[in-house]
């Protein structure tokens, strides 16, 4: 049994190639393959994956490098530039990476291990997981949630309108009964106030050159427009002002907020300036509770924030290792576990069928007094079976285990037919569950 | 015999919290913080202990010389940290106030403790309840001290844009705004009771209700200072830089001027005319 992943993101492939991918139903085609013992596909507008368990790799990788091929409408020479195929323990690990969003675009962004979660639902409807995957992929999101929680890859902002909303609330503390002004119009001045509203703000009070332009506006934000000569008389009302107007001047100067202050009775005011030529002059930075912020001091920050989380995710990246250490030997035991399984229905067949043959000269004992016997024949049976199970299990993943594998099997008379059997058996009820 | 180990244990363990409530700030883990806040109340329980003895032995507040004040003092201003926790749930004040507390009580340890057998007129309730308002409420102006040098880096760094290792974990601007408000407040309240305290343990003790000992008037002038602070916030609405780097100011000139007058002028609160020295 072996773990294949095949996929491409958005380093290796361009989008064409990924759209034409999404768009297809690869799981039904992973399920057709001989080769393919379980499966999972992953898509994402960022990556598209297909995870397999399979008993002829080179089969499997084959069949699914020509799928790719003919999705993505690709020459079998060149598909090796735009894919990546990890396997057994480097697969565990790429998908430890993806669902722990170490793999993404943006490092740390929340939304990749859901999408994970998806993939996994869908596949698990379809029946197509098993015991490997099921194990792996529950392993996965487990793994995400400790880098979430002990390192600080989720942490700071890596979009402008966000680290404007930060720095607000380390003016601010809270933003309840915040009262936002937005002077001029654009899509990142909307944002940012959107995300002001959704954490606590009061209100977005609209002001525009052109008026209609403003109660447009005002009327997404269930608030009001004022005109351009108002401004002046908000500016002691409001706390956060977000200008981004084409004015080639300078709206807010220092000569309209001198005395402002006392007025406000010392109230912080925050200013963020996202206007390219700048709307607020640098200079009032300088005032007394005043805070300016513009649009080179925002995406600095969102740059100085990414270098954080690059950092958070080296220790992600060991926290992934000890993961993939402790999967493995998970996986080394898989190999001893039909013998196991043999050796104790072994056991316990013996121990049915010498009860059954004693049947009549215990005729006579009472229901408490069979019951005993029952237990003490059992209790024997599997202390006699437990060494040498403890034995196998620490034999796991040596290079000598089949050599004991094939002793056990000869020493207690074992079918090795029956022993596929049953795993297959138990994978099916595993599925089935 | 057993108030020295008290006192011993709690340094100790107040050594081992500061140290705990350092690296938390550095490492940012929140367990790191459980297990300092764990010592300091121990700390705290052995330091309450070597008191409430100290209480037992003397017959009133272990206030009497220079050593015990200091221990009381930071004692107070731990149990305000307290307070304050409880209400902001402020993990990084601990930062701050820990260490400065243990600093005090490691100044206190170097000064030797008098034997000298205490003057029953200390022996009064009076005592203990003018020592230990004035003590709470200088502790509150202290923490107002330390969280308005917070506010201060806070906004230098918002100010000046550096959003780096004190930004990340220093608490917003209103939040350190609001805690220096409150414990300039109640700080106020409870040296005025102090003072008041103090005036009618006076005319019990000596029939004279005020007598311009030194250290009466630097507290009035101390007192004055913090009236016109607060009457500032209330009426004209100081907040925030002005009024953190006039709450500095104030404990600056409260410190100096209590340990000048403890230490160094004559008049009845000096530690050598409490008469345990002679």
């Amino acid at each position: 049994m072996r773990l294949l992943d095949i996929g491409m993101n958005h380093k290796t492939a361009p989008v064409e190639i990924r759209e034409k991918l999404a768009s297809d139903d690869m799981l039904d085609y992973l399920v057709r393959l001989d080769s393919v013992k379980e499966a999972i596909s992953l898509k994402t507008c960022n990556r598209v994956e297909a995870i397999v368990v399979t008993d002829n790799e080179d089969r499997a990788r084959r069949s699914i490098l020509s799928y790719i091929c003919r999705i993505g409408n690709l020459s079998q020479e060149n598909i090796l530039n735009f894919v990546y195929i990890f396997k057994d323990l480097d697969a565990v690990r790429h998908i430890f990476r993806v669902a722990s969003s170490l793999d993404s675009m943006v490092i740390g962004e929340p939304q990749i291990l859901g999408q994970v979660k998806g993939a996994y639902a869908e596949a698990v409807k379809k029946k197509s997981t098993g015991v490997i995957l099921n194990t792996l992929m529950h392993r996965a999101f487990h793994v995400a949630k400790k880098i979430r929680t002990e390192t600080g890859i989720c942490e700071a902002a890596v979009s402008v309108s966000y680290a404007a909303v930060e720095l607000a609330k380390k003016i601010f503390g809270s933003l309840a009964d915040k009262r936002v002004l937005l002077i001029g119009a654009g899509e990142m001045s909307e944002l940012t106030a959107r995300h002001l509203m959704s954490n606590g703000a009061k209100e977005v009070i609209v002001a525009n050159r052109t008026f209609e332009r403003a109660m447009e506006l005002a009327s997404k934000f269930n608030s009001y427009p004022i005109s351009f000569d108002e401004i002046p008389a908000y500016l002691l009302e409001v706390d956060i002002v977000i200008t981004s107007t084409a004015a080639p001047d300078y709206i807010i100067t220092t000569d309209m907020l001198k005395g402002i202050s006392r007025k406000r009775r010392n109230k912080a005011l925050f200013f963020i300036d996202i206007a390219v030529p700048r709307d607020v002059d640098p200079e009032v930075n300088k005032l007394d509770s005043v805070y300016v912020y513009d649009i080179d001091d925002l995406k600095g920050i969102v740059q100085m924030n990414m270098e954080q989380r690059r950092k958070e995710a080296m220790k992600a990246e060991r926290i992934i290792e000890e993961e993939v250490l402790k999967f493995k030997r998970w996986l080394e035991t898989l190999d001893v576990v039909p013998t196991i399984i043999l050796l104790k229905n072994k056991a316990y067949s013996v121990l049915e069928r010498e009860l059954k043959r004693s049947e009549s000269k215990l005729r006579d004992l009472n229901p408490k007094q069979r019951e005993a016997v029952f237990v003490l024949c059992k209790s024997i049976v599997e202390k006699l079976i437990n060494d040498p199970i403890l034995f196998l299990k620490s034999k796991a993943g040596r290079p000598t285990v089949d050599t004991y594998l094939d002793l056990t099997k000869k020493l207690f008379n074992l079918d090795q037919q029956q022993g596929e059997r049953i795993y297959e058996d138990s994978r099916h009820k595993f599925n089935n569950r | 015999m057993f108030g020295s180990i008290c006192f011993k244990l709690a340094i100790f363990f107040y050594i081992i919290a500061s140290a705990g409530l350092i690296v938390y700030t550095i490492k940012q883990e929140k367990k790191l913080f459980d297990i300092a806040f764990l010592f300091l109340v121990i700390a705290f329980s052995f330091h309450t202990l070597f008191l409430i003895y100290g209480y037992c032995v003397f017959g009133t507040a272990p206030v009497l010389d220079f050593r015990s004040s200091l221990s009381f003092f930071s004692w107070t201003l731990i149990l305000v940290y307290f307070f304050f926790f409880l209400k902001f749930r402020l993990r990084i004040l601990g930062a701050f106030v820990t260490p400065f507390s243990t600093f005090l009580i490691l100044i206190s340890s170097m000064f030797s403790i008098s034997k000298a057998p205490v003057k029953p007129i200390f022996k009064t309730i009076w005592l203990t309840l003018h020592v230990g308002t004035i003590f709470i409420g200088n502790a509150l102006f202290a923490t107002a001290f330390i969280v308005s040098i917070m506010y201060l880096l806070q906004e230098h760094y918002i100010k000046a844009k550096k959003l780096t290792f004190f930004y990340r974990r220093l608490p917003s601007l209103t939040t350190l705004d609001n805690i220096n408000h409150y414990s300039l407040i109640y700080g106020f309240a409870f040296v005025t009771a102090g003072i008041i305290t103090g005036a009618i343990y006076a005319q019990i003790a000596f029939g004279k209700y005020w007598q311009w000992d030194p250290k009466e008037v630097c507290s009035l002038i101390t007192w004055i200072l913090y009236a016109a602070l607060i009457h500032e916030k209330l009426a004209v609405g100081w907040k925030g830089r002005k009024a953190a780097i006039m709450s500095i100011f104030c404990f600056l000139v409260l410190s100096l001027s209590s340990i000048s007058t403890s230490l160094w002028t004559e008049g009845y609160h000096n530690i050598k005319n409490l008469g345990l020295l002679g």
